[in-house]
């Protein structure tokens, strides 16, 4: 795969209309179906793809990179295409901008050769899996001698120091966020000379920002785009509009950010407070983990029931491992994190405590070669699509 | 369905699928056939994209107000006259109530479309063109227990004494019911029937041999030649349609939207004989993009290429095929097949006729030629700005206008006489309205009145009486 940015640049100085010959396939289909798509419109009420589109005549892989990371594949474009297969035309977005995802995920990766693991997903995720359960189901063996012990009230630190386990977690997870900072640097850097306008002047721009950032995050916080434009919802396996993969995803990022929270909470109060685990069930980052931990349970549940249901021409076939082996990991995670809840008073805490951290850490370990990568370069192109929007279009067509 | 339906509705776009939610709604038990398979269901629907309003303050997505007297007026002046003055201002009326019923069976509407803004005041978008808004109208109709078979053409009816008796299927299943609604469009879809009504012309050429059909391949016009055989009062002019000058690459069938070119006023046309043939910046293009199908259809092999230099890129909405790119004018002519010489001759007299002025593409502007004829009389500026585009043009049918005459009850007439059980809408009735000419959105104007009024009638006729279409009706009858 050639680099990007060197792809774009040729494109910038080539002097023949049809950009479609430097793009990679995936990236061509994007740039032939948004084609079609910019000569009709007919979608632009339903999300930000379309007037992102409209802001541009042609489409460099840039281009490309960047719509397809605005697109949720909420499917209501593939429902009301006229252009739809069996049309000749075969127009297919929600399908063509899943391909060139999976292909930015890869191709942002950091280390640039950890991209191949996105080829094999459900070899990637099973291996971390299968590491993470090894590591601990070791180390406790190890170090508390066995994988039963006397009931510990629940006393986490009396099987792994916490000291050992900050280490760990706390290395894993400032790599995984250096890779997702290198990675979406770059894609910034990629899809920022969007050539749809005049470079904007560096007031217009500061002036833009806040606004933008603002609209991004609360698009992020509401999933408006899996809304369908009219707030209804978007489509699963027909044109009939619902809400459940909305729902779904939202107690999914909730409960993904109340665990979060929990961790941090627990963390502030370790060493701010000298406050230590374990915490009472009514404590807060007991409750804030157990409200969490049972979104992440019907959230991915549900996800998860609405992929195995949805049709083949929904997205892109080849990227269901890492999908559904994400969402799976997401839920071993909340359901070993409750398991544990409940069992910490008895002698299988040591090996529920073995078997949490292990999907934890397998978590971590693939946050940045695997799904959760949507959550990153979807950001990215949000606020980039609220930015773009507050800045003048060259484009004039619509004002004639 | 086994039992026989109250309602037969045949045909599965937006008119037809009106009339089965209306029936439907006033208790009468539906059945709707649909020629074409679920994946190409909704005829021509499926590529329309909003509705024209008549409203006298901004509603929701329309801005300003579009009165009952300029609407008339502006359907007037495309029809030159030819409609039925009554039945357009019922349907006019109609237009200004009829979306919340629309809302209700889940049409979404939404501000108009980027290049798309002379029409915010005229015209209510449809979010996601024609194709969401018929799915939505079959999620209702299934919703409330309207039987819709799909793949069921139909060959012809059963009729006694000006009565619907049974309409019969291509497969020969002859279905009964009460009353039936006829709304399965026109015959544009019907190649030979389209070249036989534009003839032979005066160069021994078969005009509509270089049609391309905008629209749905399944309206062949099987029931309404069945109609008019079978001695259905007749309205129209056959070789009378929406046509449009579209790309010449465009599929035979369902080209749709994408396939127009939207930069005739920005350049020049010129014909096969590379010679302009018509004043390009006459009107506004949203005014005149409905004759310029006519207009191709009449030139030489009914093509033509529409020009442009640079400074016309990024004016209009793209076109979905690119056009043909070249850095002299003598190097496009050679590349779309003119004879040089005549091209730039024709190019250079155009560039030399151009008057200084200020060029707005906004307002009708002084940029205009002198001494040359056809004259280009706004938005004319020299070609001479390289790079250089031609577009080929070819007339694009849209739907036909040849139709069944009807009042406002929307029943089928025969030597005078409406139909007590028979009714039409949608195309196969439009030509009442539309004589000739096109306003965008007005299809949908006239296929929303007729399919709901066809679909009370129809009810009524079967002894069920919708409850609340009386108001709304008696609004839009009223003049």
């Amino acid at each position: 795969m050639p680099p990007l940015t060197e792809t774009v640049e040729a494109a910038a100085c080539t002097t023949t209309p049809d950009l479609t010959s430097l793009l990679g396939k995936d990236e061509q289909e994007i740039a032939r179906v948004m084609q079609i798509c910019n000569a009709c419109r007919y979608c632009e009420g339903f999300c930000a793809v379309f007037p992102a589109m409209t802001r541009r005549l042609e489409f460099t892989a840039a281009d490309t990179h960047y719509l397809a990371n605005l697109c949720h594949n909420c499917g209501a474009c593939l429902y009301a295409c006229q252009y739809a297969p069996p049309h000749e035309f075969a127009v297919n977005v929600p399908q063509a901008m899943a391909k060139v995802r999976g292909r930015t995920y890869q191709h942002y990766a950091w280390p640039s050769t950890f991209g191949r693991l996105y080829e094999r997903q459900g070899l990637t995720i099973a291996l971390a899996l299968a590491g993470g359960l090894a590591l601990f189901l070791a180390l406790a063996a190890a170090m508390a001698g066995g994988l039963t012990d006397k009931p510990l009230a629940g006393n986490f630190y009396a099987i792994f120091p916490h000291n050992l386990l900050v280490v760990m977690f706390g290395a894993v997870f400032v790599f995984a966020v250096a890779a997702f900072v290198v990675g979406v640097v770059r894609f910034w850097r990629d899809i920022s000379p969007a050539r749809d306008a005049a470079p904007p002047g560096a007031t217009e721009l500061a002036k833009a920002r806040g606004p933008a950032a603002v609209e991004a995050v609360t698009d992020i916080a509401r999933l408006r785009y899996l809304g369908g434009g009219h707030g209804e919802g978007c489509n699963e396996d027909d044109d009939r509009f619902t809400q459940s993969r909305r729902w779904f995803h939202q107690l999914t990022m909730y409960g993904f950010l109340l665990c979060f929270a929990a961790t941090s909470v627990a963390t502030l109060y370790h060493y701010l407070l000298a406050y230590e685990a374990p915490y009472p069930w009514f404590s807060l980052p007991v409750m804030l983990g157990t409200v969490g931990g049972v979104g992440l349970l019907i959230g991915p549940a549900g996800l998860l029931w609405l992929n195995l249901h949805r049709g083949a021409e929904r997205g892109d076939a080849a990227q269901r491992p890492m999908d559904r082996g994400f969402i799976a990991l997401l839920f071993v995670v909340s359901l070993t994190g409750l398991a544990l809840l409940a069992l910490r008073d008895t002698r299988f805490m040591a090996l529920w405590l073995a078997v949490h951290l292990g999907t934890v850490m397998a978590l971590f370990l693939t946050l940045p070669y695997g799904k959760f990568a949507h959550a990153v370069f979807r950001t990215a192109a949000l606020f980039k699509y609220a930015l773009e929007k507050r800045l003048p279009n060259r484009i004039a067509v619509g004002s004639d | 369905m086994a039992a026989e339906p109250d309602v037969l509705v045949i045909g599965g776009g937006n008119a037809a699928l009106c009339a089965a939610l209306m029936a439907r709604e006033a208790g009468a038990t539906v059945l709707l056939l649909e020629s074409a398979p679920h994946s190409w269901r909704g005829g021509n629907s499926m590529h329309v994209r909003n509705l024209r309003c008549m409203h006298d303050a901004p509603q929701d997505v329309l801005v300003d107000a579009y009165p009952e007297e300029e609407y008339w007026q502006d359907l007037l002046k495309v029809t030159g006259g030819l409609t039925d003055e009554r039945l357009a201002r019922l349907v006019i009326r109609h237009s200004s109530r009829c979306r919340p019923w629309m809302r209700r069976h889940g049409v979404h509407f939404q501000p108009p479309l980027s290049g798309a803004l002379h029409v915010a005041r005229t015209n209510a978008f449809f979010m996601g063109g024609g194709k969401a808004l018929v799915n939505a109208y079959y999620r209702s109709a299934d919703e409330l227990g309207v039987a819709v078979r799909y793949d069921t053409p139909v060959q012809s009816l059963e009729l006694k004494d000006g009565r619907f008796v049974a309409a019969v299927t291509e497969r020969g299943e002859r279905i009964a019911a009460k009353a039936c609604v006829l709304a399965c469009g026109g015959f544009e879809s019907n190649l030979e029937w389209q070249r036989e009504a534009w003839g032979r012309n005066e160069r021994g050429e078969w005009p509509a041999e270089n049609f391309l059909i905008r629209g749905t391949r399944f309206n062949q016009g099987v029931l309404l030649k069945f109609m008019l055989d079978a001695g259905a009062d007749a309205i129209g002019d056959p070789t009378q349609a929406h046509c449009v000058a579209i790309d010449a690459r465009a599929p035979l069938y369902d080209g749709g939207i994408c396939t127009r070119i939207d930069c005739v006023s920005l350049g020049v046309v010129v014909n096969r004989e590379a010679q302009r043939f018509y004043d390009e910046g006459e009107d506004f293009w949203p005014k005149r993009y409905a004759i310029w199908g006519r207009l191709v259809a009449q030139q030489p092999g009914q093509t033509a290429w529409s020009i442009i230099d640079r400074k016309a890129v990024g004016r209009f909405m793209p076109p979905v095929f690119p056009g043909t790119r070249a850095e002299s004018l003598e190097e496009l002519a050679q590349k779309i097949g003119l004879d040089i010489a005549t091209f730039t001759a024709t190019l250079n007299a155009y560039n030399a006729a151009c008057r200084p002025g200020t060029f707005d593409h906004t307002v009708l502007d002084n940029c205009r030629t002198e001494g040359l004829t056809p004259p280009k009389t706004h938005w004319a500026q020299p070609i001479d700005a390289p790079p250089f585009f031609a577009y080929p043009l070819k007339p694009g049918i849209t739907f036909t206008y040849l139709g069944m005459k009807t009042d406002e009850s929307a029943a089928v007439r025969f030597a005078g006489v409406p139909s007590a059980n028979l009714f039409a809408a949608g195309e196969m009735m439009a030509g009442n309205v539309l004589g000739k000419g096109y306003t965008a959105g007005v299809g949908m104007s006239i296929g929303t009145a007729f399919g709901r009024i066809a679909g009370v009638n129809a009810a009524a006729s079967a002894g069920f009486h919708h409850p609340e279409f009386k108001e709304e009706l008696a609004y839009a009858a009223a003049h």
